[in-house]
């Protein structure tokens, strides 16, 4: 990297990419080379920064100005501005929603000042399709470490001290994992990373598979010398051509390399990796699930035990972390137990990565410390909620998470914090919620995705879930009774007791804690027949204020079918019984004159 | 088993990927992969071929077909649309843009439309929450959308 003076980093991540920053990597590499400075400034495409909610996000360096929604128009300005004049372009820097200044840095930014980066430490830093820049920030450096200086047994305990807890849902303890895997012998034996990221409105694998793929390769090799596995799989949505070929890029680097294949680092050890694609079944985000799709099988769970440790892919014994605890990893070699553990609360140690969606004004992928309020996480790094709207609720968790709401703002988020408050931490997705929202559509939503997904094995989840959704279903039709509420419940809690995998059992989530926080709004749709939010359509009714309405004829114009009559300059009023509850009168009316009762 | 219809050249080509992978049954999933991506879709008599050549039942190349929300037995429109359905795309109102593309090609979610132009689907997260809702066409991803956007977006593909 030593012949450039500067480097301009351009966020390639999914949300970026989708807002043209590729034609910004063209456009100021074209300008660069129309002023003869392509040799003295680099465009560099790297993986997310995270802060979405802003992007397209393009970077200098070295003095880390931050530049926001940048358009590929502006790539002139900034190196005209920026590289040639020294001078920032002002216009593209981030405000500060509070005081209304200019930042610069991203470490001022409320966004970032709470984070901790570990599993993304490189997301942003680096071109993820250049080993040697990872290389050139510590890459492979903990495989060097395990290989020359760790036996099998020393790498196990270290991960084992530092607490660290399966970033998939579960959170098992990694160390503990590893150990019973490297404990059952036999001939062959597997390293599997699960990045079948199916959570909807959770793209924290993505990020880090496109951001930094040598972390996930590094932690998997170590993964196979502590458990004495040759073989490492990833099995990885199809949906995700970008992380497939950045991953598919970063295996042939590190095989070139040595770093992959037979004998590395000349120390005997050998390990490779290969890829194996999902085609989109939920459920395969269960281990067992998992194992069975890449036999080339439906993707059904089976009882545990046997667990994968004993009897895995092919039978063989099988470890299987997912992409977040692999990055984990690297960085505990390196920097030893006792740091890592420090971060973090009595019993969930570290960082956890969170996919920041919804009614929230900063949406992005932050990584912050175990420990760290919701409050923190929405008001400081998200900057609250959009268009000053109240906050109802927060989902953690995914359909297999719950809905937190504002009594649960000062809870530290840990593994177990969550569970008690009758979540969960899930993958790390967490889709905030304002007033809009109603909480008796959104387990309907989630209950859909269930019934969806299923994948039919067992009865409680196959069938047990489509009843649950018929009642909800029913609710929000404005036809439920109080006996569907307690019937809801007990059912819920049937298929928790009786399902067979760990997606069925947790799947009746959405539904228990809406209705332990959101009790008084299930009532109100059964007994007042009201959604307050107004989102259940069979629940509202439109109606025209006879004294605001001018009669301009503009709502009966866009009505698409025909439902409002009246004469111009006349007010008009709805015919109920035609009426979709489209809205789309409410949109066109200017005068403020109808309304959803 | 039901005569196969297809023509020869495609049977080659589902022979070639069959080969590549050694006609190995645990390579099922990767062989329906390549083939849904040579022919866009996975037709009975497609799977029957498949299943001849890695020596195994049609059933259950069928049963893996169906399993997988990925593999489909429709041909796709040449424009095929996606609504994200992810939560945070549904909290920012993708059922309503959802609801304007039914309306607008009058076809529902899995169906494709009478001049083969345009099919509708929903998925579950692309990613891109920060766009929030996101409807993708093709590869080309469309974000920030209210439902009257969908009037220009099917116009930019009805020339």
């Amino acid at each position: 990297m030593a012949k450039y003076k500067m480097h301009v980093l351009v966020c390639g991540g999914t949300g970026c990419k989708a807002s043209q920053s590729a034609q910004i990597v063209d456009n100021l590499k074209a300008v660069l080379a129309e002023k003869g400075m392509q040799d003295e400034v680099q465009v560099i495409t790297t993986g997310c920064f995270g802060f979405c909610e802003k992007g397209p996000i393009v970077k200098m360096m070295p003095d880390n100005t931050f530049y926001t929604q940048v358009t590929p128009e502006d790539a002139r300005t900034i190196v005209e501005e920026h590289i040639i004049k020294g001078r920032k372009v002002t216009n593209l820097l981030y405000t500060d929603p509070e005081n209304n200044e200019h930042v610069s840095d991203s470490k001022h930014m409320g966004f970032y000042k709470k984070q901790i980066r570990i599993a993304l430490r490189n997301c942003g830093f680096i071109d993820p399709e250049n080993i040697d820049e990872s290389i050139s920030r510590g890459g492979y450096e903990a495989l060097g470490k395990c290989l020359t200086e760790m036996k099998p047994e020393d790498v196990i305990q270290e991960i084992k001290l530092s607490g660290l807890r399966g970033r998939g849902g579960g959170g098992f303890p990694t160390g503990l994992k590893w150990e019973i895997a490297s404990k059952n012998h036999a001939d062959q034996k597997y390293v599997v990373c699960n990045a079948d990221e199916g959570d909807p409105g959770a793209f924290m694998d993505r990020s880090i598979m496109e951001g930094d793929p040598h972390s996930i390769i590094e932690a998997m090799a170590i993964c196979g010398y502590a458990i004495g596995a040759t073989k490492g799989l990833v099995y990885i949505r199809a949906e995700y051509p970008l992380a497939i070929d950045r991953l598919q890029i970063a295996i042939r680097q590190a095989r070139e390399y040595g770093l992959l294949g037979q004998d590395i680092m000349g120390s005997g050890f050998d390990f490779d990796i290969e890829l194996r694609y999902g085609a989109g079944a939920f459920v395969c985000g269960e281990e067992t699930a998992l194992i069975h799709s890449m036999e080339g099988k439906r993707g059904e769970p089976t009882f545990k035990p046997p667990f994968p440790a004993v009897s895995g892919y092919l039978g063989k014994p099988t470890n299987v972390n997912n992409v977040e605890t692999f990055a984990n990893i690297p960085v505990i070699i390196t920097k030893g137990a006792d740091w890592f553990n420090k971060i973090g609360t009595e019993k969930s140690k570290g960082t956890k990565v969170f996919a920041l969606a919804g009614q929230i004004n900063n949406v992005g992928l932050i990584e912050v410390p175990m420990g760290i309020t919701l409050r923190e996480v929405i008001y400081e790094i998200g900057g609250g909620i959009k268009d000053g709207k109240e906050f109802k609720a927060v989902q953690t968790g995914g359909p297999s998470g719950g809905c937190l709401t504002k009594k649960h703002l000062d809870t530290p988020i840990d593994y177990d914090n969550l569970i008690a408050a009758g979540s969960m931490m899930g993958s790390g997705g967490m889709v905030v919620m304002d007033e809009t929202s109603c909480m008796v559509s959104i387990a309907k939503f989630y209950l859909e995705f269930t019934c969806e997904e299923s994948c039919g094995k067992c009865t409680p989840c196959r069938i047990g879930n489509k009843r649950l959704c018929e009642m909800l279903t029913k609710i929000s039709k404005g036809n439920g009774t109080m006996e569907d509420l307690y019937e809801l419940r007990n059912l819920a809690a049937v298929i928790k007791d009786t399902a067979l995998c760990g997606l069925g059992q947790t799947s009746p989530n959405p539904v228990l804690s809406t209705l332990d926080n959101f009790w008084d709004e299930y009532v109100e749709h059964v007994v007042d027949k009201k959604c307050r939010a107004g989102v259940c359509k069979s629940l509202m009714s439109y109606e025209i204020d006879q004294n605001k309405c001018v009669g301009c004829t503009a709502c009966a114009r866009n009505c698409p079918v025909g439902a409002i009559k009246g004469e111009k300059k006349m007010p008009h009023t709805i015919d109920l019984a035609v009426c979709i509850k489209c809205g789309a009168c409410i949109e066109r009316c200017k005068f403020g004159a109808i309304s959803i009762k | 088993m039901a005569t196969i219809k297809l023509s020869e050249s495609k049977i080659k080509t589902i022979k070639d990927i069959c080969k590549s992978f050694d006609n190995k049954s645990g390579e099922v999933i990767n062989v329906l992969h390549q083939v849904q991506g040579a022919f866009g879709y996975l037709p009975a008599e497609v799977q029957e071929v498949v299943a001849m050549e890695l020596n195994m039942p049609v059933a259950q190349v069928y049963g893996i077909v169906s399993f997988y929300s990925f593999f489909t037995m429709q041909p796709k429109g040449e424009h095929p649309i996606s609504i994200c359905l992810g939560t945070a795309c549904y909290v920012r109102g993708a059922e309503k843009v959802l609801d304007e593309f039914k309306r607008q090609l009058n076809i529902n979610v899995g169906e494709t439309t009478k001049d083969g132009k345009f099919s509708l689907n929903c998925l579950r997260c692309v990613g891109a929450c920060g766009l929030a809702p996101v409807v993708m066409v093709g590869d080309k991803v469309y974000g920030r959308l209210t439902p009257d956007n969908v009037k220009d977006i099917i116009a930019e593909y009805n020339n």
